[in-house]
């Protein structure tokens, strides 16, 4: 690969705690060969430098929470030949969307001294709900691996090695024993999607969900053992509304659940 | 496994089965076998006997594991875990070459083969029974079935692995809930496979071990063990042992499934089923036959090196059966009747075998506790004929 040819990338953030950006920064070992094979022409986080564009890849991270980002994604997906969302807020709306589920008024209101001073809107969503995106890699944060594996696959012309199956078969292969199976512990893993590397159940936790659903989850099934593991409709509820909570198949089941907030 | 060694026995102290453990590590061999850890025994590698979750033994019902107690500080007091001897003689990943730019051309590299043969220690009778399914799967032995043609097309990396294996086998004491081998056509007592048997005798102020010879290889090793001669009385003690854990097996799976399956492939009990099943994998994972892989294709950034590997892949996700346009099996209805119909009944026409051995591991490791012989006996109970 010629200098010249270069691919160019740029990394947008929109409303987001940075930390799936900063994974890029991360890299560490791959970084100086990330550089090496990318011009990175847009990404504030590591240079004030900006190379306009259009970009051969964008990669976005933050979810769609005021009118302003609502305009700008428009514009980075106009100057962008592939999109690729990053991180849970991007791919689901976040933990930000938790507002989505409650009168937005009173929230600002509660929150902020001076409520007129803010403007944005009353849920926050995928970047999806409001552009075409070409890829979405999941996770809260994202796993580095995965994103320099997307990287990688982009650069050479072939399909990612993200798939969508459950943390489960991840958790089996890795020999790590089953939580909720071994211990009772309820745990998200059967309908959360692989890619974490098994953080919480490696270590005796139940999974989070920090990577989303997975493909053709069955929440309301994991919902009925959970209590029957003791949870009450609350936890329940709950473990099912955090970094993914907007994502449809955790929505619907929280939504279902009859419990105080 | 009949040969000039049929009935040669011996019985040892404990102390033998450092012995046991000592002598084969002496002859090169990795050896693996029951750890207690993370709350399961899994199958790790063991240095010597303390490694052996003496006094572990652990209550199993659908969805649910737990260890416990036992009284009598056995070695061998637990049943089958979440982990098979499959996670050694197929790895969950494997690399099947690796390939590096060179100029104009490239070249390919064959992964280096494991450094030692493996020995396992612990073997049930339902696992030996597992790895004798997967030896007709992958070509080691022949097999009857419609896929008989494929036998030419041997793994090679499972063939290498497996004949160069030993076998220590454990007869079972006791049986878990989840326990249905005898259901199977196989029982708590190994009887082929092996190239060494131990049966743990406890009782009456004894813990002893009863140990026989299945192989040449198992003989070279049983020479040298200074075991005491058997006697009759020994061989009837281990035998009332595993009679007793084959009468602990209350639920078993229904007679006659292969054909109950084929002709219910249109059973109002799939939706059923389909509403508890988490389509999440893990009874493939766990299952002892179950040998569902996948291809993946790995680059390095510069795309000078890459990687083929072979991964575990299950019938329970999209990607298994994508072909152009999306997965075959869109609902999760479709996903377990292809896994249980496969496992119980096409397996037969496949490889002249079931898929089964009832060691009953899909049962306790499926997160809401689905029971293979209650979804089988289901369909017994009022089957319908197969519908257009």
């Amino acid at each position: 690969m010629t200098a010249a040819k270069k691919p160019k990338l740029a990394v947008w953030k929109f409303s987001s705690c940075d930390g799936c950006q900063l994974s890029l920064l991360d890299c560490e070992d791959e970084l100086l060969t990330v550089a090496d094979t990318v011009e990175i022409a847009y990404f504030l986080e590591a240079t004030r430098a900006e190379v306009k564009g259009p970009y051969d890849v964008s990669l976005v991270e933050g979810s769609i929470g005021t009118p302003h980002d609502a305009e700008r994604i428009k514009q980075v997906r106009r100057q962008s030949k592939v999109l690729i969302t990053i991180g849970a807020c991007a791919t689901a709306g976040g933990i930000q969307a938790l507002r989505n589920f409650r009168e937005y008024d009173g929230l600002v209101r509660a929150v902020y001294a001076r409520p007129e001073y803010i403007k944005s809107l009353a849920t926050s969503t995928a970047i999806a709900d409001h552009v075409s995106v070409d890829f979405e890699l999941r996770g809260c944060p994202i796993n580095k691996y995965q994103l320099l594996e997307l990287l990688n696959a982009f650069l050479n012309g072939r399909k990612p090695l993200i798939p969508p199956h459950s943390q489960c078969l991840d958790c089996k292969q890795a020999g790590t024993v089953c939580v909720m199976v071994a211990k009772g512990t309820p745990c998200l893993g059967p309908v959360t999607q692989a890619g974490c590397g098994n953080l919480c159940p490696s270590v005796n936790r139940g999974c989070y969900g920090c990577f989303g659903p997975k493909e053709t989850p069955n929440a309301a099934a994991l919902a009925k053992q959970m209590a029957a593991l003791g949870w009450d409709d609350r936890q329940i509820k709950q473990a099912f509304r955090s970094f993914n909570a907007n994502a449809p198949a955790f929505r619907n089941l929280a939504d279902g659940v009859k419990a105080g907030e | 496994m009949g040969n000039s060694n049929d009935g040669v026995r011996g019985v040892m102290g404990r102390d033998g089965l450092d012995g046991l453990i000592v002598l084969l590590r002496e002859a090169g061999y990795e050896t693996i076998g029951p750890r207690a850890r993370d709350g399961a025994v899994t199958y790790e590698a063991v240095e010597s006997a303390a490694d052996l979750p003496w006094g572990v033994a652990e209550e199993q019902a659908g969805g649910r594991y737990r260890l416990t107690e036992d009284a009598s500080n056995a070695a061998f007091a637990h049943t089958v875990g979440p982990q098979s001897w499959k996670k050694y003689l197929y790895p969950p990943r494997q690399t099947l070459w690796t390939g590096e730019r060179t100029g104009k051309g490239f070249t390919i590299e064959s992964p280096a083969p494991e450094p030692k043969p493996y020995a396992f220690i612990g073997a049930r009778a339902c696992e030996l029974a597992a790895v004798a399914i997967q030896d007709k799967v992958f070509g080691y032995a022949p097999h009857h079935g419609r896929a008989v043609g494929q036998q030419q097309f041997a793994d090679s990396g499972y063939v290498r692995r497996r004949g160069a294996a030993f076998f220590v086998a454990v007869d079972c004491r006791r049986s878990a809930d989840t326990c249905f081998c005898c259901s199977m056509g196989g029982g708590p007592a190994a009887e082929s496979g092996f190239d060494l048997r131990l049966s743990e005798l406890i009782g009456d102020g004894r813990h002893e071990f009863l140990i026989e010879v299945g192989s040449e290889r198992g003989r070279a090793i049983f020479d040298r063990l200074g075991a005491r001669p058997a006697t009759t009385a020994d061989v009837a003690a281990a035998k009332a042992q595993t009679q007793a854990a084959a009468a602990m097996q209350t639920k078993g799976m229904p007679q006659g499934a292969a054909a109950l399956l084929a002709d219910n492939l249109e059973h109002p009990q799939w939706a059923k089923v389909a509403e508890r099943c988490l389509n999440c994998a893990n009874c493939t994972m766990v299952c002892p036959t179950c040998f569902c892989s996948t291809v993946e294709d790995v680059t390095d950034l510069t795309g000078d090196k890459v990687e083929r590997a072979r991964r575990w892949d299950s019938c329970f996700t999209m990607d298994f059966s994508y072909i152009h346009g999306g997965g075959i099996r869109q609902s999760g209805q479709s996903r377990y009747r292809q896994w249980m119909t496969h496992k119980l009944s096409h397996w037969e026409e496949q490889f002249g075998t079931s898929g089964c051995t009832g060691c009953g591991r899909c049962v306790t490791w499926c997160p809401v506790g689905i029971d293979i012989r209650e979804e089988t006996a289901a369909i017994a109970a009022a089957p319908k004929n197969k519908q257009a």
